[in-house]
């Protein structure tokens, strides 16, 4: 029988070494340093609710930036209203649960393929909500002045210390989400991904596990949406419509769907590619999308499939030489 | 009683009756073979009585509850099993985890397995399977890797994986390697042996059929022909006709 | 009543254009297995190539032909051999990225290249009004749902009676048998992208007076496209035009009688609404799960 370890020795080593130096990241960032760190894990934790409905679940879902939206409106609505930021977060993330049961129920209904197009055509109306209700969100004016909370009594304004909180609340998510993975509903997702027909016919029920992965990925975002009112202090409508629910799909698969650290790199990329490409002003957003497509033709697998892609080519070289090898020798 | 009944199964595409009015029962533990040329209808009534098709008409009875329209869910639900004609296998899972997939559903709830052990208690009769199948050395390779006849051997092993009562193969014999044949045959009769349940296979191999099985229908143009021991079978001339023309 | 029929016609019309952007969004798919997300950024981009050609000196007529042709070879043959063709079988989400990379990208490339500001944009048709039985109708509406019309359906008599169309229709339903038929695949599959960004250059033609040429335009009529195409049924051509038109109308209704903010929703309520009674579209053929 075959006894395998819980993490491979590298595999630790390397993030213990992550986790440090993250943990000492304020010492050595400037305030606008660390307000990029904090919304890249702020963007990791949506884009890891993105990755389990189409990485592990196999399910295109175009509405994230919706759900993100969901989340930083509650909080910041409930907060206004005089709420704990400790009872408007899990509220939020509730809220954003029960929203992306209901938008699976249609993925149900609807082949595959129109579950993308439904999935933005809520991420639409969730915008024009946002944009319409000005009683409730703000309209276009949006929400100003969302304070950071208190946590057992230490104050969390300062950028330092609300980017621990950050910190904590994505390495909690992120072994949750390990965790669901490593147990049997991790199997049964990628049951339904690979080949969903088969799935039902083992006892999959397809239905239940598809509206869970909907809902675990609204949560997800919801998480990441409360956040994010908090951080950057002021929100609106903008940050929630369909370019950013494109942006985070692009996370997911430009890090490499379906791969648990491909959230990671993707919102890395997301976020600090503009940074390095500010030169670029107004032709970054083309250059980055023309960059996705090249990228898609080349290396669908993402970036983290990097290393397979090349070891297939690398294979089916060797093959070929050989190939070419006998027929030398045969003639 | 019969484990499962079919009555009278009609199935049409179009101006095509691919089944038409199909009858059989299947007794507890029995093997029953479903021949027949091709395109007489088999693997359509194979499908109209899993809840893949919707039959036109008719009624499938399993253990004397009427099953009819049930979908492939409930039917895995109720301890019924298939393989798949062509290949359905989770290709980017290991094989191992294709067979814990295959049963991990009928134990424990919905939500109790969100916190179950990885492998939902399940790694030693995955072993079983691995061991019996002689598939333990490509185990932890995903499936897609694996040959053809290596995945036509997942297939069957998944739809045993859970113990059903009623399990229905679609071609097993097919693509696998002819030497590899009688050692699937065998492997067949000791699972029969073994959880005690029914099968009903569909295969083109006369002599695999005739070996396995305890009784055989044959089907022409989605109708029954005929029905019998196989040595009856075999002697029947109106299926000698129908397999070799007038 | 007269404001009813009103809206009723222009929303005909304007269906009739979101028909147009749809039926070549179903053709891609249809044949060359494609799911189009940039479509509606494939309507703008013809738009601003007639600025361009305007802004040149040339007449409409001529900036539209010019447009046409830069169509066929940019958004037809450039987009089919180097984005679609490359990746084949690597999976839908792959696809998805891709084209949704593309729309992004244009967008973008015509906001930094071009302008971010919206720029008006020359009718074919006078904007005169006539009326009939009371109803004020304009010119515009009645010349776009003639040209669309003519357009949607002189397309579907090519695809039904000559000989390239119905090839081109056995390749969307069976391209391996076409191809044993002696079908020429590749030149038909080619035929499909050229047909569609002739179409896109057509919608732009007729859509942009109204939308105004904007780097961000094909937003909204992208999507429409992609919902009126699967509320016709996505498997069907006529479709297209049934679900552009409904589209249009129960937008203008909506918009008019319910709430103009939300009007945009509408044909996001209505795809949901078919989908959940009718899942393969009003017209679409039922297609069964392959086991």
């Amino acid at each position: 029988m075959k006894t395998t370890k819980l993490l491979s020795t590298q595999h630790m080593v390397t993030l213990a070494v992550a986790l440090a130096a993250l943990a000492f990241a304020p010492a050595m960032l400037k305030t606008y340093g660390l307000y990029l760190l904090s919304l890249w894990l702020v963007y990791v934790i949506a884009a890891m609710g993105l990755n389990l409905t189409v990485g592990y679940a196999g399910l295109k879902s175009l509405c994230h930036a919706g759900f993100m939206g969901v989340g930083a409106y509650t909080v910041a609505i409930m907060m206004k209203a005089g709420f704990s930021f400790w009872l408007a977060s899990p509220t939020a993330i509730v809220i954003c649960f029960i929203l992306g049961l209901l938008i699976g129920f249609p993925a149900l209904r609807v082949q595959l393929h129109y579950l993308g197009f439904a999935t933005l055509g809520f991420n639409l109306l969730l915008v024009l909500f946002f944009r319409n209700e000005e009683w409730l969100t703000g309209g276009t004016f949006g929400i100003q002045n969302i304070k950071r909370p208190e946590f057992m009594g230490i104050a969390l304004e300062s950028n330092t210390n609300f980017y621990y909180l950050v910190l904590a609340i994505t390495i909690i998510f992120a072994v949750l989400l390990a965790l669901l993975l490593r147990s049997p509903w991790g199997r049964a997702f990628a049951a339904l991904r690979d080949n969903a027909i088969r799935a039902e016919s083992t006892g999959v029920n397809i239905t239940a596990y598809t509206l869970m992965s909907f809902a675990i990925g609204a949560a997800y975002a919801g998480v990441a949406g409360a956040l994010f009112a908090p951080l950057v202090n002021f929100i609106e409508p903008a940050p929630f419509g369909i370019s950013n629910s494109l942006l985070f799909l692009m996370m997911v698969v430009i890090g490499g769907s379906g791969r648990f650290y491909g959230p990671v790199l993707g919102a890395a990329i997301a976020l600090l590619l503009p940074e390095y490409l500010r030169f670029l002003k107004d032709w970054y957003l083309a250059v980055f999308g023309f960059a996705a497509v090249a990228m898609m033709i080349w290396l669908p697998g993402g970036l983290l499939s990097m290393k397979e892609a090349w070891q297939l080519s690398r294979a089916k070289r060797e093959a070929k030489q050989k190939e070419l090898e006998q027929a030398g020798g045969a003639a | 009683m019969s484990i499962l009944s079919v009555h009278d199964i009609k199935k049409s595409y179009g101006a095509i009756q691919a089944v038409d009015g199909v009858s059989f029962d299947v007794k507890p533990g029995e093997i029953l073979g479903v021949i027949g040329p091709n395109g007489s209808g088999k693997t359509t009534l194979f499908n109209s009585i899993l809840g893949q098709i919707r039959p036109d008409s008719g009624k499938v009875e399993f253990e004397g509850v009427d099953i009819s329209g049930n979908s492939p869910l409930e039917m895995s639900r109720l301890g019924i099993g298939r393989t798949f004609q062509n290949l359905q296998v989770f290709g980017k899972l290991s094989l191992r985890d294709n067979l814990i997939v295959a049963a991990q559903e009928h134990h424990g709830t919905f939500w109790g397995r969100m916190f179950a052990k990885p492998d939902n208690g399940l790694a030693e009769r995955a072993q079983e399977m691995l061991d019996l199948f002689r598939l333990n050395h490509v185990a932890d390779l995903p499936a897609g890797s694996l040959s053809y006849g290596q995945q036509k051997l997942v297939d069957i092993a998944m739809a045993f994986m859970p113990a059903p009562r009623l399990v229905l193969l679609d071609e097993p014999c097919a693509g696998v390697n002819p030497s590899l044949v009688d050692g699937l045959r065998e492997l067949l009769i000791e699972l029969n042996k073994k959880q005690g349940g029914s099968f009903v296979v569909i295969e083109h191999n006369m002599d695999f059929v005739m070996k396995l099985c305890h009784r055989v229908v044959c089907m022409v143009e989605g109708k029954v022909l005929a029905v019998g021991k196989p040595e009856e079978i075999q002697g029947n001339r109106a299926v000698l006709e129908a397999y070799l023309g007038n | 009543m007269t404001d009813f029929l009103q809206l009723l016609l222009s929303g005909v019309a304007t269906g009739a254009i979101y028909a147009m952007a749809a039926l070549g969004f179903t053709l891609l798919w249809q044949a060359a297995g494609t799911i189009n997300f940039a479509q509606g950024e494939f309507v703008m981009l013809p738009a601003f190539a007639m600025l361009i050609g305007m802004s040149f000196g040339l007449p409409l007529w001529a900036s539209f032909i010019v447009a046409v042709v830069l169509s066929i070879l940019v958004l037809g043959a450039a987009f089919k051999k180097w984005i679609v063709d490359p990746m084949r079988g690597t999976g839908v989400v792959a696809v998805v990225v891709a084209t949704l990379g593309l729309s992004i990208g244009l967008k973008s490339f015509v906001k930094a290249a071009y302008s971010a500001e919206p720029h008006p944009f020359p009718s074919i048709f006078s904007d005169e009004v006539f009326k009939l039985a009371g109803v004020t109708i304009s010119y515009s509406d009645v010349g776009a749902l003639v040209f669309a019309g003519l357009m949607v359906l002189g397309l579907q008599t090519f695809l039904n009676k000559t000989i390239t169309g119905r090839a081109m229709q056995a390749v969307a339903q069976n391209t391996f048998s076409a191809e044993a038929l002696g079908i020429n695949v590749k030149r038909m599959i080619f035929y499909t992208f050229a047909i569609n960004a002739i179409l896109v250059a057509v919608t732009a033609l007729l859509i942009t007076p109204t939308y105004l040429a904007k780097f961000d335009m094909g937003d909204n009529i992208g999507l429409k496209a992609f919902f009126a195409a699967i509320i016709g049924g996505f498997n069907n051509s006529r479709g297209a035009l049934l679900g552009g038109v409904l589209v249009g109308v129960l937008e203008n209704l909506a918009g008019a009688y319910l709430s103009p903010a939300y009007k945009d929703g509408v044909a996001l309520v209505l795809f949901l609404a078919v989908i959940l009674v009718k899942p393969d579209g009003l017209l679409g053929t039922p297609q069964e799960r392959k086991v």
